[in-house]
């Protein structure tokens, strides 16, 4: 047993950590850390960095534009993004429905999206959930009719992330509303957020942040040929997606860094005249997280070298590093705006207030966080999925 | 990076759990717990035959010079069978003291005995009212007028293994600081007093009237053993870390057989959501666990850093000591009124997780020391 990565993976993560110092933008660097939202234009200048560097899809096939990394470089890649605080790119295209096109797209639908998700010319967003859809993925409502050579799309989508700057989208729709099984009826279509009849309405979540939106669809004509795999066949896809790439959603490099952040906050905080760090009371909290996320890390690296030695990803366990991921992320928000006390209650200035760019994101960033344990399947379904998958129940 | 057993060490933890089912299965558990010595001779010297005894003393003293990792299987083992030997107390803290203390004479006259289960020796640290503390602060050895010899006085308490033990490590405050002794059990002015504890270990309160040491019962320098004493006792954490790993596995797959078997409203009580997904936080944390127990085996492997060591330790004992307590609180309450009774091995895991929780210092003693860590 040996928990220490190799030479070469230290020399690798070497690598990316100097060229991160190098390339990442520090006003993009400044948002990620100061809690800021970042603009359409911030996501899409990263993203052509890392293309340029040919970093922006590492966990692709290689003559798609992956970089042949196992997964112990993929995971130490994201670590580094993460603890340097560079930006996540938005998963939506690159790592959802890229994988999705890979396994059952056609040549030409490759050919249409592949080059541009990799480059970051098209920002995709995801079309799951629905106001009657939730965890209950199944029950999707949205129509598409086929009507000679094109699918008529009319319904409602929510929830979609960052939605407002979405130049495509992938939906699940209701091809077949007889089916016996609900499942049954469901098929994947990609379409393009400039076709007339798409609407997309924000929804301000109680941070005050745009983030997500509401999507309606009224007779939005799609061609055929965005159909993905087969009609009726789309929950096929959707499963798949489910299964991808969930190795990193326990975020540690991310809740490294924030720690470290919480930590300094605490340091510079006084109570009593003392630094709140040396407060005995708060002190434990800090620690019980930090040691959850120590434990996380290892989880995390069993996992991983579980999957090189098999050749098989973890399976259902994988979802208690969402669970554990989410509620660290969740503890260090609460623990840092708790930090700030009082400093964490102005949020905006309306005249000449004092409003400090950096407390003052603290309470809304702990809002903002308690979407964590919800979205990408909420916690409570992690929870079914291991109680069925690992312990058979 | 590399989490695999290799196959000497997935080997031997199958051999020891083979035995540990049909030799030390919970009827006969219970009846070595109610003999007079409260201690298995065949088990020790089972695993004396197996070399477990040997296992981390160093090749020169004829020991295998392996590490925590190596015993980590084994103890997990031990903790799935509740063995009540004081295995961690002769190999986690006495022979570890001897070996990295004992001057050749010394070694020499211990650890062939430890090694072949001859020998049996019990590390006496504790003490009245000063709870977790290593340092001893009430046991006082005075040089006596010969010279280099030495009289001891004072008490210990909650001594595991005192009373199968020939040979007593009892730390003590010299002039110069806290010093290790070797005493005899036999020796005048030695006195033990033995009870069972909770979870069904031998232990006891040995009182230390005048008796009279040689020089040769010093072990290591006069004043020199707190950096030992610390380490030993990482050391055997770490190993009651795998040990509690194996007693939370034993616990939860009791649960998960129980709540598949036990039917209420007709159907069978797995069935519902609620009891699931407790089920299912049982699991994580012990997996999470599991992740801190290997940390701390793999830091107190790792002479070169003492810092690293200790704060692996102490935050693998926090995590240990949480998961205990949720494991055996939700492993009784979903049994329902049977986990409460005698006669299911799930109370006894209770009990010995509780007590897990503790030994070595509680949360609240290793939050301590880690914050000071920090």
């Amino acid at each position: 047993m040996d928990l220490n990565y190799s030479q070469e993976e230290t020399k690798f993560r070497e690598e990316v950590h100097h060229w991160l110092k190098i390339n990442l933008p520090e006003d993009i660097r400044q948002k990620v850390i100061g809690y800021q939202e970042l603009t359409k234009e911030d996501y899409q200048r990263w993203h052509k960095i890392l293309a340029a560097k040919g970093w922006s899809v590492p966990h692709w096939p290689v003559e798609w534009g992956g970089t042949g990394w196992d997964m112990t470089q993929r995971y130490i890649y994201d670590e580094e993004f993460a603890l340097a605080g560079a930006p996540r790119l938005p998963p939506f295209g690159p790592a959802m429905c890229a994988p999705v096109l890979l396994k059952f797209g056609t040549s030409a639908q490759k050919e249409q999206f592949l080059p541009r998700i990799r480059e970051g010319d098209d920002f995709w967003v995801q079309g799951y959930s629905e106001p009657g859809a939730g965890s209950d993925l199944a029950a999707v409502k949205t129509r598409a009719e086929r009507v000679d050579d094109h699918y008529v799309i009319n319904g409602q989508k929510i929830w979609t992330t960052l939605g407002q700057h979405g130049d495509w989208i992938f939906c699940l729709v209701r091809t077949d509303p007889q089916a016996e099984k609900r499942q049954e009826g469901i098929s994947f279509i990609l379409m393009n957020m400039k076709t007339p009849g798409i609407t997309v309405r924000p929804l301000i979540l109680m941070d005050g942040g745009h983030e997500v939106n509401e999507i309606f669809f009224d007779n939005v004509k799609v061609p055929v040929q965005n159909l993905v795999f087969e009609e009726n066949k789309g929950w096929t896809v959707a499963k798949y997606l489910l299964g991808h790439e969930r190795m990193g959603s326990g975020s540690v490099g991310a809740s490294r860094r924030e720690l470290a952040a919480l930590r300094a906050l605490a340091q510079r905080e006084l109570k009593n005249g003392k630094s709140l760090i040396e407060d005995l009371r708060f002190k434990d909290k800090i620690s019980r997280v930090e040691i959850e996320l120590d434990a996380l890390e290892i989880t995390s690296m069993r996992f991983l070298d579980q999957m090189r030695r098999t050749g098989q990803a973890p399976g259902a366990d994988v979802s208690m590093l969402k669970i554990r991921g989410t509620e660290v992320q969740q503890m260090i928000t609460e623990l840092a705006m708790q930090a700030a006390g009082p400093k964490a209650q102005p949020f905006v200035s309306v005249s000449n207030g004092v409003v400090d760019p950096f407390t003052s994101r603290l309470a809304p960033r702990y809002f903002n966080f308690r979407k964590a344990s919800i979205y990408a399947g909420s916690n409570e379904i992690q929870r079914n999925i291991i109680a069925k998958m690992s312990l058979g129940l | 990076m590399n989490f695999e057993l290799t196959p000497e060490q997935k080997q031997l933890a199958d051999s020891v759990s083979k035995y540990l089912i049909n030799e030390y299965s919970f009827e006969k558990r219970k009846a070595i717990i109610n003999s007079e010595s409260g201690v298995s001779e065949a088990a020790w010297q089972t695993f004396a035959n197996m070399g477990l005894t040997a296992m981390t003393l160093t090749e020169v003293d004829n020991g295998f010079g392996g590490g925590a990792i190596d015993l980590m299987a084994v103890m997990e083992a031990m903790g799935e069978a509740l063995v009540v030997e004081p295995f961690l107390d002769n190999v986690g803290l006495a022979g570890r003291l001897v070996s990295r203390m004992g001057s050749d004479a010394q070694r020499a006259k211990l650890l062939p005995g430890l090694i072949d289960g001859s020998e049996r020796l019990a590390f006496a640290y504790m003490e009245q009212g000063h709870r977790y503390q290593l340092a001893p602060q009430l046991t006082l050895a005075k040089a006596n007028a010969n010279a280099g010899a030495w009289v001891l006085n004072g008490r210990k308490c909650l001594v595991t293994g005192a009373a199968s033990a020939r040979h007593l490590l009892v730390s003590a405050l010299t002039p110069q600081g806290a010093s290790l002794f070797i005493v005899d059990t036999q020796a005048a002015g030695v006195e033990l007093n033995p009870s069972r504890t909770v979870d069904g270990f031998r232990v006891a309160d040995v009182l230390f009237s005048n008796v009279s040491l040689h020089a040769d019962a010093l072990l290591g320098g006069d004043g020199a053993a707190m950096p030992f004493i610390e380490e030993a006792t990482d050391f055997a954490t770490a190993l009651l870390c795998a040990e509690a790993v194996g007693a939370m596995k034993s616990a939860n797959d009791a649960t998960l057989d129980y709540m598949k078997q036990r039917k209420q409203f007709g159907v069978p009580i797995a069935s519902f959501q609620a009891l699931q997904h407790r089920m299912v936080e049982m699991y994580i944390t012990t997996e999470q666990a599991r992740s801190m127990a290997i940390l701390a085996a793999s830091k107190v492997d790792d002479t070169t850093n003492s810092t690293g060591r200790a704060r692996a330790v102490s935050a693998a004992k926090i995590k240990i000591a949480d998961a205990t307590r949720l494991i055996s609180q939700e492993s009784v309450q979903l049994h329902g009124g049977m986990g409460m009774t005698e006669e299911l091995k799930v109370s006894h895991t209770f009990r010995r997780l509780t007590m897990i929780a503790q030994q070595f210092g509680d949360a609240d003693h290793h939050l301590e020391r880690y914050a000071g860590l920090t």
